[in-house]
């Protein structure tokens, strides 16, 4: 059986689209295009920089002639439709051939919008010669073979498009300028202070703006000498662009019979309304009274019609879209989406304007979800404001969050804007580029990509970085990562029902986890340090230590550095020491040559370079309890000299630290604990970014502040409480951090746990016990800190044979610099 | 011929030891079902010592940038050369064993 014949008009972004959709659904079709431009397949909007000079005429194809070949495709380029005959079910072309179809998609597009000024058409000539519009490529080609021999351009037409033409066309000739007849820029898509800041903007690249300015007539006989204003001025010119807005290509429907009003008239399957075998797709379609100008909601469109056509999905339907711009308007950054004004007196709107950098933000809330956004000169904040446009996101209670960041996880950048060879990986050095060909090569979750480039296997703060490039780069077809929502990649549980499984089942060693709750009995390298982690916090003292299932830090206690040596930090409470204790590490580290000595970001002494095998003889020498330098766990208490000595003090900040350190030393949880007590708001132990912050205030009370930090992110702590008392603080802390500890997924540090729970909820559950189990949690707590040892007690008795014995060979590794 | 490494109970379940052989360092695992595996010491990536890493039943993670290599084949979950595999047995006696051609 002959399959079935698709005729598309229409070679355009919608159109090849299309087809392209419809041959990854295996689609089965004769396929038929035509267009009326002479080229293949291309990208449209990059004419904006073939324009500037930014982008060869060669880059922009998407599908040249082969890919045509290639997938059995008949394209007639250089080819018009001029008639539907839709009871014969054949298109005329005007070269005069017929071709029958089964199916029909018109993908036409639109044709620039030329308003009917005096002097713009020559008789029998079309355009005045001086004269341009700005849509295809010989449009493009034609204006800078023609600018490049003139001096002076007038853009009448003051939108996005305008906008580029005036950008590219100071490439070309030495004087642009912007004539537009409304009274600002882009005045579809921004408010008038928006406008005004992105003309400001504008002028200071040199194109002279003029608003409020309706064009009369164009001046010149025989070549273009200036345009006439309606206020009677002219502005003297060679060259003039019209730039004033588009208009469907509906022709050929129309003189056909189809329905059409400000474009094809389409339902939610993109069939033209009445037409069982039509369709229109793209610029050209009107769907639900809508046309769209912008190419993604021309996305959502093939995918749709793709389904429909192939059987793959007969109901598919198209909603419309959301329209969110984000652009480079002539090298100005402006992003839009949904209302540029408010509506109604209850909606919220929050503006911010920084004049004379060109920064114009404006925020429109309505019941507490974002329904516009308007950015210029700033669009740092754009993905997450579109995200929660898209999506109704709940909104951060700190509405200033929406336009600034104030601290957190960093603002999300899109991927599409970053450049191929930008590093994403930091530690490892991974670009964009080298993520998007793995994903090319096939390998779509996240974690696959991860594994196979390292990226986001560093310190991790790229990691969400790295799945919206996964994501972005698998054009929506990420595969979906089961083990996302997991506490640890071999066990396929969330936590809570983890932590329900373990206590069922009596589960208290690693190996026992892996024995009865993965399929298969499967171990798993790469969660055992998580589970450890967890079994030790959930069982204390009747956890069954393997030690395999700890990180070589935790089997040897102490930090493995670049070299395979490790770093020795004794405790130093609060950081305070002693002349004894001073002179007793000078002494250890002189004997045993250690390579550095330093202080720490957290007031400790670190002894760096130390080979595995010399670490017990070195704790045994220094005689003193381990500072905790190395896991996941509870860190330092940093503090300053506080009342004690300070003159500003109003606290003991150091009896406070060293009481705190003492009691929660050692204590695991699923991030990094670190802690710092500062005497008065002057803040000088940087109690604000730690992970719990206490920071002592007039009137004898202190405030706690947690989800800090001062590392790879810098956030500034939430205050949890302001307390009496030091006993408070050091009950509140424990609290704190058992919650933490039960909730928290693994390596999720509190600077991201806290704001994911939010400080209402935490304040809620640690400070007023709403949920009734603070008791709990104190005793959780109380058991762990009664289960604390000092790990270096190991060095008299190894805990496994060979615990100590090198796994070096130390030449052969770089060296780390000794001074 | 072949070399004697030493006791498989000097190394714990579920860890590695390294080991110098004519020359060479190799890590040896023992896996927790009893079974041992060797490879080189040193991480093709930033020299990080394997024989620090964890394990499983398949792969070792370098401490040092958590690169996975299967213990089997040597090959890198990631785009690093493999690292070299050889073959270890245990004896009568409890002794790793490693054939010497392998080391020449
Ligand atoms: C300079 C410029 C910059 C842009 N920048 C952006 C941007 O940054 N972001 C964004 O989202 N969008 C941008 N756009 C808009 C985007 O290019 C369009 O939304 C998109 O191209 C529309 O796709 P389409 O297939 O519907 O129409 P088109 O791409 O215009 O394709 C329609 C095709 O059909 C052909 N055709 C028409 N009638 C017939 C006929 N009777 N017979 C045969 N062929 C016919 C046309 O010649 C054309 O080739 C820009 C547009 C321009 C011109
Ligand atoms: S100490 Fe911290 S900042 Fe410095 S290299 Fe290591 S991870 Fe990076
Ligand atoms: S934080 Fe206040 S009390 Fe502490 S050292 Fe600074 S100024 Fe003094
Ligand atoms: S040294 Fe082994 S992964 Fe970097």
């Amino acid at each position: 059986m002959q399959s079935p014949r698709l005729v598309i008009i229409g070679n355009g972004m919608a159109g090849a689209r299309t087809v392209e959709e419809i041959l990854a659904r295996d689609g089965d079709f004769a396929v038929t295009m035509f267009g009326d431009e002479p080229y293949g397949n291309y990208n449209r909007i990059m004419l904006s920089n073939v324009l500037a000079g930014v982008e060869d005429e060669s880059g922009i194809f998407l599908n040249d002639l082969s890919w045509y070949a290639d997938n059995g495709i008949t394209l007639h380029t250089g080819t018009r439709i001029t008639r539907i005959d839709r009871a014969a079910k054949v298109v005329y072309a005007e070269d005069g051939s017929a071709t029958p179809y089964d199916k029909l998609i018109i993908a036409t597009g639109s044709r620039a919008f030329v308003p009917p000024i005096p002097g713009i058409h020559r008789p029998g000539r079309g355009y005045h010669q001086g004269v341009f519009a700005f849509r295809t490529l010989d449009d493009t080609r034609a204006m800078i073979r023609y600018a490049r021999e003139h001096e002076r351009a007038v853009v009448i037409g003051g939108g996005l498009l305008g906008l580029e033409a005036a950008r590219g066309l100071q490439n070309h000739l030495s004087h642009v300028t912007l004539v537009h007849a409304m009274g600002h820029l882009m005045n579809t898509q921004l408010d008038a202070e928006a406008g005004a800041t992105l003309q400001r903007s504008v002028e200071k690249l040199g194109i002279e703006v003029v608003v409020g300015a309706q064009t009369t007539e164009i001046l010149g006989k025989h070549s273009v000498t200036g345009v006439k204003l309606a206020d009677g001025r002219t502005i003297g010119c060679d060259v003039v662009v019209v730039a004033a807005g588009i208009r469907a290509n509906a022709d050929v429907a129309q003189a056909s019979g189809l329905p059409v009003e400000r474009g094809i008239v389409v339902d939610d399957q993109m069939r033209v309304q009445g037409e069982a075998d039509i369709y229109a797709v793209g610029e050209c379609a009107q769907h639900r009274g809508e046309t769209y100008g912008l190419v993604a909601p021309l996305w959502d469109q093939a995918k749709v019609l793709a389904d429909h056509i192939t059987g793959r999905d007969p109901h598919a339907a198209y909603h419309g879209s959301r329209v969110a711009t984000k652009l480079k308007v002539a090298g100005v950054d402006v992003a839009s989406m949904g209302l540029k004004e408010p509506e109604s007196d209850d909606d919220e709107t929050l503006t911010y304007a920084e004049p004379r950098k060109g920064v114009y933000k404006s925020v429109i809330i309505r019941d507490g979800r974002l329904v516009g956004a308007t950015l210029v000169g700033d669009v740092r904040k754009v993905a997450f404001l579109m995200q929660a446009f898209d999506r109704g996101l709940a909104l951060p209670e700190e509405r200033a969050e929406l336009m600034f960041d104030l601290g957190g996880p960093p603002a999300e950048v899109s991927p599409a804007e970053m450049p191929g060879d930008a590093q994403v990986c930091n530690c490892n050095g991974v670009s964009k580029g080298a993520i998007c060909s793995t994903v090319q090569s096939g390998c779509k979750t996240v974690s696959g990509v991860m594994d196979k480039t390292r990226a986001g296997k560093g310190c991790g703060t790229c990691k969400p970085l790295v799945q919206r490039i996964v994501e972005w780069a698998a054009g929506g077809e990420v595969e979906e990562d089961p083990a996302a929502s997991w506490y640890v990649p071999g066990v396929p549980m969330p936590k809570p029902e983890l932590m329900r499984a373990i206590r069922e089942h009596g589960l208290k060693s690693v190996s026992a986890v892996f024995a009865t709750l993965v399929p298969g009995g499967k171990e798993d390298a790469k969660s055992k340090m998580g589970l450890a982690s967890l079994l030790k916090m959930m069982w204390g003292g009747e956890y069954e230590d393997e030690r395999d299932a700890r990180f070589i830090n935790d089997r040897v206690h102490a930090n493995i550095q670049r070299d395979g040596t490790f770093s020795v930090v004794p405790q130093m409470k609060g950081g305070v020491t002693t002349p004894a204790q001073l002179k007793r590490i000078a002494e250890v580290a002189e004997k045993h040559a250690v390579p550095m000595v330093k202080l720490t970001g957290g007031q400790r002494i670190d002894l760096l370079g130390v080979p595995k095998e010399k670490l017990p003889q070195i704790w045994a020498d220094l005689d003193m309890p381990s500072g905790w330098a190395y896991g996941k766990s509870f860190r330092t208490v940093k503090t300053c000299v506080g009342s004690e000595f300070c003159r500003f003090g109003v606290g003991d900040s150091t009896a406070l630290g060293i009481a705190l350190e003492e009691r929660y030393q050692g204590i695991e949880g699923p991030g990094k604990m670190k802690l710092a007590v500062t005497g008065c708001p002057r803040n000088c132990a940087e109690a604000y970014v730690k992970d719990l912050g206490v920071v002592a205030i007039d009137g004898g009370k202190w405030e706690i502040y947690v989800g800090g930090a001062a590392g790879a992110h810098v956030r500034k702590g939430d205050l949890l409480a302001t307390v009496d008392s030091a006993d408070e603080v050091i009950t509140l802390t424990g609290r704190f951090l058992q919650y933490y500890r039960e909730n928290a997924n693994w390596l999720e540090r509190t600077y991201a746990w806290v704001p994911r729970v939010g400080i209402e909820r935490l304040r809620k559950v640690v400070v007023d016990d709403a949920d009734g189990i603070a008791a709990d949690l104190d005793a959780a707590m109380a058991a762990s800190v009664a289960a604390y040892r000092d790990p270096w007690r190991e060095r008299a008795e190894p805990a496994t044979p060979g615990q100590f014995r090198t796994s070096l060979p130390l030449v052969l590794l770089p060296q780390v610099p000794v001074r | 011929m072949s070399t004697r490494l030493g006791s498989v109970h000097d190394i714990p379940l579920g860890e590695g030891r390294t080991y110098a052989v004519a020359g060479e360092m190799v890590a040896v695992f023992r896996l927790r079902d009893g079974s041992v595996r060797a490879v080189s010491a040193v991480c093709p990536h930033k020299g990080g010592p394997l024989a620090d890493g964890q394990i499983d039943a398949e792969v070792v993670i370098c401490p040092l940038h958590l690169t996975a290599f299967d213990l089997t084949t040597g090959c890198a979950r990631g785009d690093l050369p493999p690292v070299k595999v050889y073959p270890v047995t245990v004896d009568a006696d409890d002794m790793l064993v490693i054939p010497s051609e392998v080391l020449l």
